[in-house]
This record gives structure tokens, sequence and C-alpha cells, in this order.
């Protein structure tokens, strides 16, 4: 991305900013549409309650204290950014990242107990939304994982000073997978 | 011709292939959709081949088994929605004059442009791949139905359409990233001087096509993951013996299908009206009322969606509302139609090619706005869903768009594009050939639908009460393969003008957008200086300037710029 391209527009906003927001504007829908199909199919039949106990509550409330944390720790890399400090900007985004990390070691571990105990995701319709989603979400978290990795690398060796506004970038996608799963965990564990 | 003198010059590979240069991933749009154009018509071919002569060999390709014609319907409309309109008229045109109309050296993003072209190239691989797989590609009509779709024993076909899956859901992340780009090169790269009201109509329209696409992609991308994980691992989502609901795939995909309907549609719009006042010589009438119907009826087109589901089992107090916003998503629509009409009012026209493809593309989605009035109203469109009636609809609104408005756009702009003029008189033969045979194959064919003939029926000729059609199917099949003989021409004139066209100057129709201050083709980084504008873009025949044109960076009462 080049934020450095003079904005002749006399746009305050530089480039790179403007389009991770139009891509976060883009992903919202694919989550929405996601998430509105499950209320509207589940409205629409019963016994969803019953499949849903299955689900471990306490792995999820972990899971959810894991990525809430990683938030904080994304917006301390940041801030440590625009002080140009380089080492404590390392240290922040290897915190996000073991954080998103343990996250997904979490899920493998419910997807692996849920599997063990026969509730794949040929095992009904909650069961498709709940892989659908939270698979879907996954992803998301592991694109996140990637690109902060990438930021983390750059960091360590000291060549993020030039691209330094990718932290903040790279956060703001990081507070939507994290907003996602606030949504998704009452939706699929509470209701 | 000089190019590239601002910079080392790049080799073959990073100047024509992996090049960052938002003219040549425009040219690399462009003659990729040209080259799915030909398998759409060829598609076309064998499709009214069938119709015409059930069950005989079609000549150049043979006999056309039922399952074999399913495919044929539903590659057809995949590829000319989304592998001919959307790279044509969205990727090629916006990528080629968004950052030549702002006055940019190129889009925000290049890098991200040319990984754009690239996963929509995959994208193109990966449909063609599934003709050749075991089962063929896929054959559960363009929009993908299920439980049809969801199970391979239905269709009996297997892989053809987890790779169709696969290909749309890479298209869409192509356009998305490209959506990216056009919205932040517009918001953040304008030249000095050019703000919102001065951009060309062609400009806002890219920018809200490009905005309904990226608000609406979102569920049917959902959809599409979910569809395939149905297929591949086992989940439910649409199949109802296990707890799912094949009708929310319907929402998923007309939520996105119908938004997309207008994001293929606003930039033949936008073309045909800058086409249009450059060849009447008047400035486009009411500009900023135009702008506004475009907005109004990109919000409008994310409430239209379940008038493709009137025959679904729809809640009829679900019908009726949908009915109402789809006949006043026409006002909007009407408002710009009627801007076209009073632009051309009074005005001293020349009829180039273009702009004969302009007035084509008016006078045919003219045509294809009214009949949408009869689909659009539930209680009509009961009797007329799913027939012949609405195949030529929307064949009138989309044709109009993409290949009367496509053209129009390739034959104005192909100057600036490559650096030389297309032959006119060929121009002008193409368009009456295409405008008079397009007629004789879609006026019939409303009347085919009004007789009650279905879409999507490899052979008409089972039912007693389609027999009578059979004359009037065979002369629409006739008519479409000359109109896709007619486009010959076209394919003639593009490549003799490239190898032995006459050499372009900057500004050939005298326009006044930024593009033509420019040399054709432009060089890297388009301008030498960067413009600042003075004006809107469409200041013809003012009575502040001696010529009839007012270029839109030459301040008044300064000499203009040495031309040339």
């Amino acid at each position: 991305m080049n934020a450095d391209t003079a904005t002749m527009s006399g746009a305050t906003v530089p480039p790179g900013k403007t389009g991770t927001w139009w891509f976060l504007a883009s992903e919202i829908p694919v989550f929405g549409g996601l998430i509105a199909s499950y209320i509207v199919v589940r409205l629409g039949s019963a016994g969803w309650g019953e499949a849903s106990g299955h689900l471990s509550f306490t792995l999820a409330l972990i899971n959810t204290f894991l990525l809430l944390t990683s938030s904080m720790t994304v917006v301390m890399a940041h801030a440590a950014s625009e002080e140009s400090n380089y080492r404590s900007v390392a240290k922040f985004l290897g915190l996000t990242i073991l954080l998103g990390l343990g996250f997904l070691g979490v899920k493998a571990v419910e997807y692996t107990t849920e599997i063990a105990h026969g509730f794949t995701p040929a095992s009904g319709i909650f069961w498709s939304f709940y892989y659908g989603m939270t698979g879907l979400h996954g992803l998301h978290v592991l694109a996140g994982i990637i690109v902060n990795v990438v930021l983390w690398i750059g960091a360590l060796k000291g060549s993020l000073a030039q691209n330094r506004h990718r932290v903040e970038l790279a956060g703001l996608y990081w507070h939507f997978v994290d907003i996602v799963w606030i949504f998704l965990f009452p939706l699929l564990y509470l209701a | 011709m000089s190019s590239e003198t601002s910079h080392a010059p790049l080799g073959f590979w990073r100047s024509h292939v992996f090049s960052t240069d938002h003219k040549v991933i425009a040219k690399q749009y462009l003659s990729l959709g040209l080259f799915w154009a030909l398998m759409g018509g060829a598609t076309a071919y064998l499709i009214r081949w069938q119709i015409a002569h059930p069950d005989t060999e079609a000549p150049g390709w043979g006999f056309i088994a039922p399952d074999f014609y399913n495919m044929l319907v539903t590659m057809h409309g995949t590829i000319m929605v989304f592998f001919v309109a959307m790279p044509i008229l969205l990727a090629a045109f916006g990528n080629f004059l968004i950052p030549l109309m702002i006055g940019a050296k190129d889009m925000a993003f290049p890098r991200l442009n040319m990984l754009s072209f690239w996963v929509f190239f995959l994208a193109s691989v990966v449909l063609m791949t599934s003709f050749f797989v075991p089962g063929g590609a896929a054959a559960a009509g363009w929009t993908g139905y299920p439980p049809l779709s969801a199970k391979m024993e239905y269709t009996g076909v297997g892989w053809g359409m987890n790779l169709w899956l696969l290909a749309l859901a890479l298209e869409f992340a192509s356009f998305l990233l490209g959506g990216v780009n056009f919205l932040t090169t517009a918001m953040n790269m304008r030249a000095p001087g050019l703000t919102w009201f001065r951009l060309p109509v062609v400009v806002w329209m890219q920018l809200t096509a490009a905005v309904i696409f990226m608000l609406s992609v979102g569920p049917l991308i959902a959809g599409a993951v979910m569809l395939l994980m149905d297929r591949i691992i086992g989940t439910t989502f649409f199949l109802p013996e296990g707890g799912g609901e094949p009708l929310l795939w319907q929402h998923l995909f007309w939520f996105f299908g119908h938004p997309e309907v207008y994001v293929i549609l606003l930039p033949g719009l936008g073309i045909v009206l800058d086409v249009i006042s450059v060849f009447s010589r008047k400035p486009v009438f009411a500009y900023r009322p135009i702008i506004y119907s475009t907005i109004i009826a990109g919000f409008m087109s994310f409430i239209v969606w379940a008038h493709h589901q009137f025959i679904s089992g729809i809640n009829p107090r679900l019908a009726m509302p949908f009915s109402i916003t789809t006949i006043i998503i026409s006002v909007p629509f009407a408002f710009v139609i009627f801007s076209m009409i009073a632009t051309l009012w009074r005005a001293s026209i020349t009829f180039s090619a273009a702009m004969l493809f302009a007035l084509g593309t008016l006078g045919v989605f003219i045509f294809g706005g009214i009949t949408g009035i009869f689909n659009g109203s539930a209680p009509v469109d009961i009797y007329i869903h799913d027939t012949y009636f609405v195949v030529a609809h929307f064949h009138y609104t989309l044709f109009s768009s993409v290949f009367f408005g496509g053209f129009a756009g390739l034959y104005f702009w192909f100057p600036k594009m490559f650096g030389r003029m297309m032959n006119e008189a060929l121009g002008k033969i193409h368009f009456w050939l295409t405008f008079v045979f397009f007629n004789s194959v879609f006026i019939p064919m409303h009347l085919v639908g009004l007789r009650g003939m279905m879409r999507r029926i490899a052979n008409p000729m089972q039912y007693e009460f389609l027999k009578p059609l059979e004359p009037l199917n065979q002369f629409i099949t006739l008519s479409a393969i000359l109109l896709l003989l007619s486009q010959l021409f076209f394919v003639i004139n593009f490549f003799m003008s490239l190898a032995r066209g006459k050499a372009a100057e900057r500004n050939p129709w005298q326009a006044n957008t930024l593009e033509w201050t420019t040399t054709s083709p432009p060089p890297h980084e388009n301008f030498s200086t960067t413009p600042t504008v003075h004006r809107g873009p469409y200041e013809y025949s003012s009575p502040e300037s001696a010529e009839d044109w007012l270029p839109q960076d030459q301040p008044l009462n300064a000499p203009r710029a040495a031309a040339r």
C-alpha cells in the first residue's frame, strides 16, 4: 500500500486507511448474511437449544477472554508504533499473535471433543451453522495472525519504521475479527 | 507514441503481463472479458440450435444431450454476467477511466490492482477447468438453486459444481479488492480542483456500482461457502432432510443477484451519458439530479431482491412490498433516461459508431425497462415467471448495458486505449446489424414467453401446446446466429485498427474530460504534470469559449496548450 501517495484531493485520511475501512465494510455483510441466516432459520425450527447445550461454555468463555485481551495488546502495539518504539511493538504484536494462537488452540480442542462425541458438521442444522460460522471466523483469525506475524518480523528486523501505519491497519482488522466473535459467542453458546 | 519515458523500461513480463499500470490491467481485463464473450456466444448458439431444431446435430458441434443442455444454459448465464459484463464494464472501463478521468498517476494501490486481475484470472482458469472434469460443468442454472445444486445425484455434476462455486468465490474476492481500489482512488487521488460534482458521470456510476457490489456480495460469499460445505462435508444448510432451508439460498443469492443487475447496468449508463454529451455537443442534462438518482437507485437496489421469488412460496404480505419497491426503483432510472433524451433535444448530433451504440443502448434499455414493470408486479409475474418473456426482458436490459453500452465505450475510448482510430464505416455496419438482429431475436421471444414456453427446457417440442411455436423459434435462432456473425465486423475492425488504424491524436472527439488532455495512449503515470481542474466535465457549446468545447483543465482567457 502506498500510504505516502500524495493525497491530491486534500483528503486527510491516508489511502491505506480508506482502503482498510472499505474492505471491512465489505466484510461486514459476509458475517451479517451468515448471522441473519442463522437467526432466521433458528426462529423457524425447534431443537436448537438442546444441540447448543452440547457445546462447552467454559472453553468459549476462555476464548472470549483471549480475544478481548488480544484487542488490548493490539492497541498497545499501535500506541507503541506511534512513539516509534519498535521493541515494544514487537512485544505487543507477539502477545497478540500468542493470544490468537491460543484462541485457535482452544477452538481445536472444542472441535475435537465435539467430533469425538459424534457431533460432526453433518449432524444437523445447528451443527452446520456452528461449524460454518466458527470455521469462517477461525479462518479470519488465522488471516489476522498471518498479517500480525509479517508486521512482527518487520518490527524485529527494524524494517517496520517506514510502514508503521500498517500496525494500525492490521489492528483495525483484528478488532473486526474480535467483534464478530462477540456476536457469535452469545448466538451459538448462550442462546 | 512515447511511453515510459520517465522510467527505465521494464522487461516484457513486468510491462505487459505482471504490470501494475492501471491501463495495462484494464486491457488485460478487456482481453479476458472478450475471450469469455466468445465462449458465451458459443453457448448461446448451441442453446438456440437445440431449441429450434431439437435433437439434431448442431453444425460445428454435434448432438446436444439434455444434461449437456442444462450445462449450456447454466454456463451461458454465469459466463455472461460474471466473466463478460463484470470484467469489461466494471474492471476494464473502471480501471482505465477512473485514474485518467480524475487526473491521477495510477490507482491508489497498484499492486493490489494487479492482484485483483490475477485472482480473476485464476477464477477464469477454475471455471474453464470445470468443463473438463468428469461429470462436466455446473448444470443447476446460473442461480444455482438448491436442493438441485446441493447434491451430486440430482444433476449428475460432481466437481463441476464445486469448481463453479470456487470460481465465483474467487471472482468475488477479486472484485472486492478492485472495489476497495476504485473507491480509495477516487476519494484520495483526485486532481486539484476536481470536486465530487466535477467528476464525469461515468466515474460516479462506476463508484456507485462498486459500493453496491461490495455491500451486497457478502451474503452470497457466505452462501457459496455454505453450499460448498453442503456438497463436500455433509452440512445441511440448504437440505430439508437435515433441517435446512432451500429458500435461504434464494434470499442469499438474490440479495446479491439483484443489486448485481445494477452493478453491471450503471457503468453502461455512465458510458452512454458521456458519449451522448460529446456527440451532442451539449452538457449532460441535469447533472446533479442524475447523481442523486444514481445514489437513490443504489440504496433501493438493496430492497427489491425478493421479486425474483414471487412463485417460490413467498408470503403474499411480503410480495406486495417488494412489488412496490421494484416499481419505484424504475423512477430514478426513468430520470436518467429522460436526461439522456433531454441532452439530445435540439443538439447538433454526430452519428459516429460510438454515438449509434449509445443511442442503441437508450432505445433498447427503455424497452427492457418497460417489460420490467410487468415482471415487477407480482400478479403478472406469477403468470410469466420462468417463461421466455423473462428471458427476453433481462436480455433487453443487460444486453443493452453490456454490449450496446460496452461497444459505445470501446468505439469511444479505443483511440485513448490503443493510440489508433477504429474504422467508422465498419463500426456503423456493426451497429446496424447488431441492432436489427438483436431485436429480431428478442422481440419474438416475448411472444414465445407469453404463449407459455418455459425457460431451461431442452426440447420444447415435447409439449403439445408449444409445437405451434416451432417456426417462431426457428426464426429466433436464425436471427441469433446472424447476430453472432455480425460481431465479426467488430472483431475484424478491432484487430485491423490495432495493427493499421490511423494514429489517434490527443483529443479526436474534442471532448472535455481529463483523459483527452494527455497523449493517446497515455504514458506510464498518465500526465506529464498533474492537471488542475477549473470546471465540470460537460462544458460543450459554452459561450465562454470560442470553440464548442472547454476542457476541464483549461483556465479561461489563456491560450490552449499546444495540442497533439
